[in-house]
């Protein structure tokens, strides 16, 4: 009897306590469903009193109208570019100097890399002067080069692949080459394959970072034509002025491609975060 | 194994071989990281004892840009204080926040994952686009907030209009945008905790708050180190949220140290005082990170 009413008191306190989460949840999430009910709603209707979550009409063509006042698939595609391309350049030479400081043998190797260490801790913006009179003496303003090369040699992806690289055992890459396999065979056919949780996580969160930079793109692209999604959203809030509809129609947009990755890398990203700490913010 | 008596001729063809196969492999990346890392670090230091315009020649003038940050340069004390004031504000909430949802969702919770995927969004969610919506929520008199507080008989101030109501603003904007990342974290650290010292604690009878002070925290104090690093580090970097939502103001209520260091830098043009300013964030970054590697020994518990 006592237990049962033990019982009964532990699923009441669990239902209440699932009840008050989803309240929390509500809440949190409640910033980006108002961003959609906004854009949705006609311009006359988004500071109605009282405050109503959905307004006359489901005027869709905000959408439209959004996506029109500015090349907003200029933005997505300089975004893909930059950020897949960045991506590339980092997971390549990254994993590429990662076998050398685990695997060759050569002069200096320990003090090159606590240099890499070192800079582990270097902030972006205690960068970006110096990075800005570069990009300028190469004539890499308002390019893709600008916005990719000055973040692609970081030690960051350097030092993550290394310690991955050390955990892997030597002995497959010491039977094979006995069998008389080439050190880039070794690289690319014994080690890189089993690197493939290491280099997912990396890229996705690589991806992210060069995604939703702002910062640099702000002082390197001026042109509307080379901004990247967020330079772009800020574009549209300087230009709409009030026109918030059109502005949270801009910021849905520029929302989704972002819940996508959740949804469909979360795996990677819980794992990256847990392991690593990837991608602080 | 076989060919024990190898000619030197093939040794040092091979020795040069591995040499070409250090430079391959290690080229491409010790160029990039020479030429963007340590050469802009080194001229960030350099061109912080010049007076650099953006155009024009460059002049050596010493500590001048250090001084004048310290001795005359009232608005900087200011932007020291606002960065100080988001950083402790930020992180105090943000920890409460993100260890709290994770001991709560790690306790049995139905749907879990969606619960995950919802605190998680804004993390990765362009910050940009999080500060704007957030603009719109704080729109004084008929933005959300305001309207909401109106409609039980509550006069809302001018969130971000208000130089006492600014910065809790952006950091309430921000501790939204930033604790799921942490939450993340913390949940790796609980779902890491063996379940038999909980069963021990349940046969005991302990409460929830015991368990969390004497089991829960402690076992998971080495990740709310490391959180409470990263953040501090994140926060003192803080540039989008008041860059969108304030534009720095009211004056200069919300300017942080890097917005500062883009209005010297980028909005001036002048350089050699932006760089300063740079090194002087890096140094305290430093300096902080150095302090709590130390400090960690008095209560964090490795297993």
């Amino acid at each position: 009897m006592g237990s049962l009413r033990m019982n009964r008191g532990k699923t009441l306190k669990a239902a209440l306590s699932q009840t008050l989460l989803t309240l929390v949840a509500v809440v949190m999430i409640f910033p980006f469903f108002w961003m959609i009910t906004t854009a949705l709603k006609p311009a006359a209707e988004v500071f109605s009193v009282p405050p109503r979550i959905v307004g006359s009409e489901l005027r869709w063509h905000n959408f439209i109208d959004a996506w029109n006042y500015l090349p907003f698939s200029r933005f997505i595609v300089n975004g893909l570019v930059v950020s897949g391309i960045g991506t590339a350049i980092v997971l390549i030479s990254s994993s590429l100097a990662a076998f050398a400081f685990s695997r060759l043998h050569w002069r200096g190797r320990d003090g090159v890399f606590l240099i890499y260490l070192g800079t582990l801790m270097i902030p972006q913006e205690v960068l970006v002067v110096p990075m800005f009179m570069i990009m300028r003496e190469l004539g890499w303003i308002n390019s893709y080069a600008g916005l990719i090369m000055p973040w692609a040699f970081t030690a960051f992806g350097t030092f993550l692949l290394r310690q991955f690289f050390m955990t892997l055992p030597r002995e497959l890459e010491e039977a094979a080459t006995i069998d008389g396999a080439g050190i880039w065979t070794v690289y690319w056919r014994i080690l890189l394959p089993l690197t493939r949780p290491a280099m997912g996580t990396l890229a996705v969160f690589t991806f992210i970072g060069y995604w939703n930079s702002f910062l640099w793109p702000l002082l390197i692209v001026s042109d509307v034509n080379m901004a990247t999604v967020p330079l772009g959203l800020n574009m549209f809030l300087g230009q709409t002025g009030n026109q918030w509809n059109l502005l949270m129609a801009a910021a849905t947009i520029s929302v989704i491609p972002s819940a996508l990755l959740v949804i469909a890398l979360q795996k990677y990203l819980v794992k990256g975060i847990a392991l690593s700490g990837l991608g602080g913010r | 194994m076989g060919k024990v008596q190898a000619p030197k001729r093939n040794q040092t063809i091979a020795a040069r071989r591995r040499r070409w196969a250090v430079l391959g492999f290690l080229g491409p990346n010790l160029i990039g990281f020479l030429v963007f890392t340590i050469f802009p670090i080194s001229a960030s230091l350099v061109i912080s004892f010049y007076e650099w315009p953006l155009l024009g020649d460059a002049v050596a003038v010493g500590f001048k840009n250090f001084l004048r940050m310290f001795t005359q340069d009232p608005v900087f004390w200011q932007i020291s204080f606002n960065t100080i004031y988001f950083v402790v504000g930020y992180i105090i909430l943000n920890l409460v926040v993100s260890i709290g949802l994770a001991v709560w969702l790690t306790s049995g919770i139905r749907f879990a994952g969606l619960f995950r995927f919802v605190f998680f969004l804004p993390v990765v969610a362009p910050m940009v686009a999080n500060s704007v919506v957030w603009r719109l929520l704080f729109v004084p008199d008929t933005g959300l907030f305001a309207a909401a507080l109106a409609t039980i008989g509550i006069e809302a101030p001018n969130w971000l209009g208000s130089p006492n109501w600014a910065m809790p603003s952006v950091i309430l904007m921000s501790v939204w945008a930033g604790f799921g990342y942490n939450m993340i974290i913390f949940i790796a650290g609980i779902q890491a905790i063996p379940a038999s010292i909980y069963e021990a604690a349940e046969i005991d009878g302990v409460n929830a708050w015991t368990r969390f002070r004497h089991i829960t925290f402690p076992m998971i104090s080495p990740s709310i180190f490391f959180a409470t690093v990263m953040t501090l580090i994140s926060a003192l970097k803080v540039f989008e949220q008041p860059y969108i939502l304030t534009g720095g103001g009211p004056g200069s209520s919300t300017t942080t140290i890097v917005f500062y260091l883009y209005q010297q830098g980028f909005q001036n043009y002048d350089l050699g005082y932006a760089s300063s300013i740079a090194w002087m964030l890096f140094l305290v970054i430093m300096f902080v990170t150095a302090i709590q590697f130390w400090g960690q020994k008095k209560w964090v518990h490795y297993a």
